[in-house]
């Protein structure tokens, strides 16, 4: 599959130029990700710690559609393991990737930094603090999720209040910088507290290494609005994320609100990817490798880099996921571990192929 | 953490103590647990040599602490570290096992210091200083344990035989006394929500063992490169279905019978059907301490109640 034969529309982030011109999101591309969402799907479904007929997990699925009824041949065991643990998982671990991969391209777009992802800004940093906390001073645990999510919204606000209080100069680079302070902040207050309760490492690393491993169907409902108004928010905004890498005076000469574009994104992506982690933990990688290797792909224009990131995503992190509960079972890898030793070599390999198209 | 530690526990404790004292005529006239120091000095355990009877111990393990008092070394316990709860009135410090503080732990002018891990290098530092180190690092086997005790009582001058003795019988009689099986039991034992548990070849694992029963977790880290508690697979666990399901997550995670048979999947597996999800005591599960007879009584006390 080579690169696609056409230059990229912006060279690279915040560099001025000419915006994005030959921008249509080719059906190839669309294609590919698609089949690699299937794929993946499928793979994460017939496979699994517990061996279960390929035949017997098809029944079963399609048992699901109304009016369905057909025997499979298992057990009451193996079909909760299947219908209860398995298929939200797979769910999940689409959500979840496509949601990272996803914030972690509008974060690119907004900041016009090719780094920016969800651990830049502060963003995961937030809701390891407050998770921590939670776990650390014996709070319930069915507060983590909404600790997370608040964590995290209140670390990117505080790295937006920071990265703007240089006053009218608000420069994507003082968000970033503003980013990377406010999360070695919240890390440090972190490590303190996991020192100061040593009794509550394992849980805490567990949940900072990532797991799709006990997630259920509830974690599935609590997580799909957010996706559904992330997707939906910072989809309709390709436009502006377009024009914001050529540079705000270009945009606002075009009629945006640079500002309001960007502050609409940030709080877009900042929700989605605080929902994601308080679901699955803190998954790294997925949010700027994704988008980067779509960009090499498929071109830099957001409307490709915006929805074949989330299939991408969801396909690697399903992947990810798979090799994560089969590798050493039956005991469990974190996905975290999975989706950093895999992607990270993978981008390199993929930065090297098509080092002219990249930056 | 900290919750109320029953008395009861205590009273089964002193009890047994007794008992140990009057059961075992074969031991040359082990001394009740109050009594005073018998041995002679100096003592030599490991490296450790002490010229007289330690008076200022220091104890940053729960379970030395435990070990300590209920061999009668407890008035000499001058510091015990911030998780040590156990027996109650304990003289609880700031002090860290997990973060040990040379300075903070020279400021209490200890003439022996246990440990049970040696974190940032602090047996050499307290070396240095000519504190005498007793490392107790997390037994391996009941055996390894009583190891632990005994090397105690010398070194405080406080013979651990009795109640090494004691406790040995006690956890005899109680696996003696199952009933026969003529299919092994199964089962899970949790350490944590996130399906943490820990194999045969561990402490906890070899003493369930002992009951006769079979570990579902023992696939999971056959090679032991997970040191014997490896995470498992939730797919895993549904189908294994073990037979019981013991929870040493209750204080620590909030985790009960009921949050068990709520996770997606559980309420189809014999253990919860069946109301064979045990509640244990975190803090008796794990130590290595004389408490460990709670934790065998728990566990033959669920045993037998499964219908054969």
């Amino acid at each position: 599959m080579g690169p696609a034969r056409r230059r990229p529309g912006p060279r690279g982030h915040g560099r001025g130029g000419q915006g994005p011109r030959v921008t249509r999101l080719r059906p190839l591309w669309w294609l590919t990700g698609l089949l690699a969402v299937a794929v993946a799907g499928v793979a994460g479904l017939a496979f699994g710690p517990v061996p279960l007929p390929p035949v017997a997990v098809a029944t079963e699925i399609v048992n699901l559609l109304p009016g369905v009824r057909m025997t499979s041949g298992l057990d009451e065991r193996e079909v909760a393991v299947l219908l209860q643990l398995r298929l939200p998982r797979v769910v999940l671990g689409l959500l979840v990737g496509a949601m990272l991969a996803l914030a972690g391209a509008a974060y690119q777009g907004v900041f016009r930094n090719p780094l920016a992802d969800p651990y830049l800004l502060g963003v995961a940093a937030g809701a390891g603090l407050a998770a921590t906390a939670v776990i650390a001073l014996d709070g319930p645990r069915t507060l983590l999720p909404a600790a997370a999510f608040t964590g995290a919204l209140a670390a990117i606000g505080l790295t937006y209040l920071l990265g703007a209080a240089g006053g009218r100069d608000r420069s994507p680079a003082a968000l970033i910088l503003a980013g990377v302070a406010v999360a070695a902040f919240l890390e440090a207050g972190q490590t303190w507290l996991m020192q100061r309760h040593a009794d509550d490492l394992r849980e805490i690393y567990s949940w900072l290494l990532g797991r799709l491993a006990t997630g259920g169907w509830s974690d599935v409902r609590m997580l799909l609005p957010y996706v559904v108004v992330t997707a939906v928010v910072v989809l309709l905004h390709r436009r502006e994320l377009d024009v914001l890498t050529v540079g705000d005076e270009e945009a606002a000469g075009l009629g945006l609100h640079p500002q309001r574009s960007r502050l609409i994104l940030v709080a877009a992506a900042s929700l989605g990817t605080a929902a994601a982690v308080s679901v699955s933990g803190l998954i790294g990688f997925v949010g700027v490798i994704v988008p980067h290797t779509v960009r090499l792909l498929a071109g830099a224009s957001y409307r490709a880099v915006l929805p074949l990131s989330m299939l991408f995503g969801a396909a690697f992190l399903m992947l990810a996921d798979l090799v994560a509960r089969t590798a050493v079972a039956p005991a469990e890898v974190p996905i975290g571990v999975i989706t950093a030793l895999f992607g990270a070599p993978f981008f390199v390999l993929v930065l090297r192929t098509h080092r002219r198209v990249a930056l | 953490m900290a919750v109320a530690r029953g008395r009861r526990t205590l009273a089964v404790i002193l009890a047994l103590l007794t008992i140990g004292g009057c059961a075992s005529p074969d031991e040359p006239a082990p001394p009740a647990a109050s009594s005073p120091a018998s041995a002679a000095f100096p003592v030599t355990v490991g490296g450790v040599t002490l010229d007289e009877r330690p008076d200022r111990i220091v104890s940053l393990s729960p379970t030395a602490t435990e070990v300590l008092f209920a061999i009668g070394a407890g008035p000499q316990v001058v510091a015990v570290d911030d998780q040590s709860d156990y027996p109650a009135g304990v003289p609880v410090t700031d002090l860290s096992g997990f973060q040990p503080n040379a300075e903070a732990i020279t400021a209490r002018t200890p003439d022996l210091v246990v440990l049970s891990n040696d974190i940032n290098g602090i047996v050499a530092s307290l070396t240095t200083l000519r504190i005498p180190v007793y490392l107790a690092p997390a037994a391996t086997s009941l055996d390894d344990a009583f190891r632990q005790w005994r090397e105690l009582g010398t070194l405080t001058g406080h013979p651990a035989d009795a109640l090494v003795g004691q406790v040995g019988t006690e956890i005899d009689k109680l696996v003696a006394a199952l009933p026969e099986r003529a299919k092994p039991l199964t089962y899970y034992y949790e350490l944590g929500p996130e399906l943490y548990s820990a194999t045969s070849t561990t402490f906890v694992g070899a003493l369930l063992g002992r009951a006769g029963l079979t570990n579902v977790a023992d696939p999971a880290d056959a090679n032991g490169a997970a040191g014997g508690y490896p995470q498992l697979n939730q797919e895993f666990l549904v189908k294994a279905n073990p037979d019981l399901i013991f929870l040493a997550d209750v204080t620590c995670c909030a985790q009960s019978a009921a949050t068990v048979a709520a996770r997606p999947g559980w309420d189809t597996m014999t253990a919860v059907r069946a109301k064979q999800v045990v509640a244990l005591d975190d803090d008796v599960a794990s130590r290595w301490g004389p408490r460990v007879v709670d934790l065998v009584r728990a566990v033959t006390d669920a045993v037998a109640k499964v219908p054969a």
